[in-house]
């Protein structure tokens, strides 16, 4: 794999994410064939690559909404393959994970949504400190005035920001983003790198995300991956990433009109 | 890595059948794991409660007065012929409380409450919800499939007792604007014949029907799969397996209180 170093990892020594050698099918589908990637404290990876190349598999893998079939996933130090169910549900308070359709709770307003995870995992809050707490984090999404609103009159870019303020609520130190970007116009699509800036800087998260979007990838990624036929075949900054002279990799991003 | 596709056990469709029995069974296994263990979800159940039984009210109201009072019109040629139209409180109520409001009210509620809970969490999980609640460290089992098979398998009782009720109601007015008989007169030849067991029966049906009715919805939504096409047949097979096991088990509670009889 051609690899070179991002422009920013804080601490380059301490790894949050690590995986390596990881294989999962669906049936005869072959999806991911040993896949290695580390990801440092504070940084962002972008990970890119076309449809169907497993991207998605790989951040539900990391979060064990899915088991990987052979390989090594290790989150803040503890292989989560291998965790109980009490270690997992600790290391999921602190994976935030955005979906790429948003996945908000349509029966009930943003504000039920929002709180929905606080109320269960963080004991004995007064109704006024979940009410401060809601508040705070919508705040920070710029949506505040949409608290009683239900998801199904949000539009997609509000909908992706409420999505987003829910995993916020939790205080994450992993960011998991599977297509933030996805079905946005390009305005909205802007703003919400910015967020995804605006969150890494404000929660000091180390984050994941998923993309086909090479603005998006450009505007918030430290690192990226380029992941095809089920491996990584490229990995570095935008400039060495993009510099590559493979014809997978090259036809990439002449499909994005970045050449 | 081979890519050869796995042999069937027994045959591909076998295979998928007792799978299917198999997931079951595990997923009533956790229900009864999840029921026992805390944090409850009482919030939820009672809101449940409201949504199953509630809101079903104006239909089992309707559909207990019509089919008492239909039960009673059809009931009354016959009992004609031999001079027994004295008989017909008696014969309508054994009739509604062994048999008709347990399963009127249970094969409406497959319908109306099997096929929304198959739909509520099959749209769900097409749409990562449940997904979601599982990343933010919510048990959406308990969540979701514990406190709706709760909240049924407390609810279509008293919907069936309600039923019941509403039953010997449309029948009273058909018996006393053709009998001229008194509520008194009614109520005292309704329950003569009316015993223990025909209620503990009537009970123990309801019981299993609501349980059956919230777990069949419940699974079929909880795993449902392939997109919107997965929500709708989740809702359809809700219904058509809950309706299909609550006339198996009534064919069996039936059998084993006639043992007792």
């Amino acid at each position: 794999m051609d690899t070179a170093e991002g422009k920013a990892t804080s601490s380059p020594n301490e790894k949050v994410i690590s995986i390596e050698g990881l294989y999962k099918s669906f049936g005869d589908l072959h999806v991911l064939k040993g896949v290695d990637l580390d990801v440092y404290k504070g940084e962002t990876v972008v990970v890119l690559g076309r449809s169907g190349t497993g991207k998605s598999v790989l951040i539900k893998i990391i979060s064990r909404l899915l088991n990987a079939d052979r390989g090594s996933v290790k989150v803040l130090g503890q292989e989560v393959g291998d965790l109980n169910e009490k270690e997992l549900r600790n290391l999921r308070l602190k994976i935030g994970f955005s979906f790429q359709n948003s996945a908000l709770y349509d029966s009930m307003t943003v504000g039920g949504n929002l709180e929905f995870p606080l109320v269960r995992n963080v004991k004995n809050l007064s109704r006024g400190e979940i009410n401060k707490a809601v508040e705070e984090v919508l705040d920070s999404v710029g949506l505040l005035q949409t608290i009683n609103q239900m998801p199904a009159e949000l539009s997609g870019g509000q909908r992706k920001r409420i999505g987003i303020a829910r995993t916020l609520i939790m205080n994450p130190e992993i960011m998991l983003y599977d297509e933030p970007t996805a079905g946005l116009d390009p305005t909205t699509c802007i703003e919400i790198n910015e967020l995804i800036n605006e969150v890494k800087e404000r929660y000091h998260t180390t984050s994941i995300l998923i993309t086909h979007d090479l603005t998006c990838a450009k505007m918030t990624g430290d690192r990226l991956a380029i992941l095809l036929d089920g491996t990584f075949v490229s990995e570095g900054s935008f400039e060495h990433v993009f510099s590559n002279q493979d014809e997978r990799i090259k036809s990439f991003y002449d499909y994005n009109f970045i050449k | 890595m081979s890519s050869s596709r796995k042999q069937a056990f027994i045959s591909p469709k076998i295979d998928q059948f007792l799978l299917y029995f198999y997931q079951a069974y595990q997923f009533l296994g956790k229900f009864f794991w999840e029921l026992v263990r805390g944090p409850f979800e009482f919030q939820e159940i009672v809101k449940q409660c409201y949504q199953i039984g509630y809101k079903s009210l104006p239909l089992i109201s309707l559909t207990g007065f019509i089919t008492g009072m239909v039960f009673t019109k059809q009931s009354r040629p016959s009992l004609l012929e031999f001079g027994a139209t004295s008989w017909l409180p008696s014969l309508v109520s054994i009739a509604i409380v062994r048999a008709l409001a347990p399963l009127i009210t249970s094969l409406i509620s497959a319908g109306r409450v099997g096929s929304s809970i198959g739909a509520e969490l099959g749209s769900m999980r097409v749409t990562e919800q449940i997904d979601a609640m599982e990343v933010s460290a919510v048990n959406p089992f308990k969540f979701l499939v514990v406190t709706r098979v709760v909240a049924s398998t407390i609810c279509i009782p008293i919907l069936s007792f309600y039923c019941a009720i509403v039953g010997l109601m449309g029948s009273f007015l058909d018996v006393t604007l053709n009998e001229k008989t008194n509520i008194q007169a009614f109520i005292q030849e309704a329950f003569e014949q009316i015993t223990f067991l025909d209620i503990g029966s009537a009970l123990v049906k309801a019981v299993a029907y609501g349980f059956t009715i919230g777990t069949v919805g419940c699974y079929q939504g909880y795993y449902a799969q392939k997109g919107t096409q997965g929500v709708g047949r989740a809702a359809n097979t809700s219904v058509v397996l809950s309706m299909f096991l609550i006339f198996l088990e009534e064919v069996a509670i039936v059998q084993v209180t006639n043992w007792f009889r």
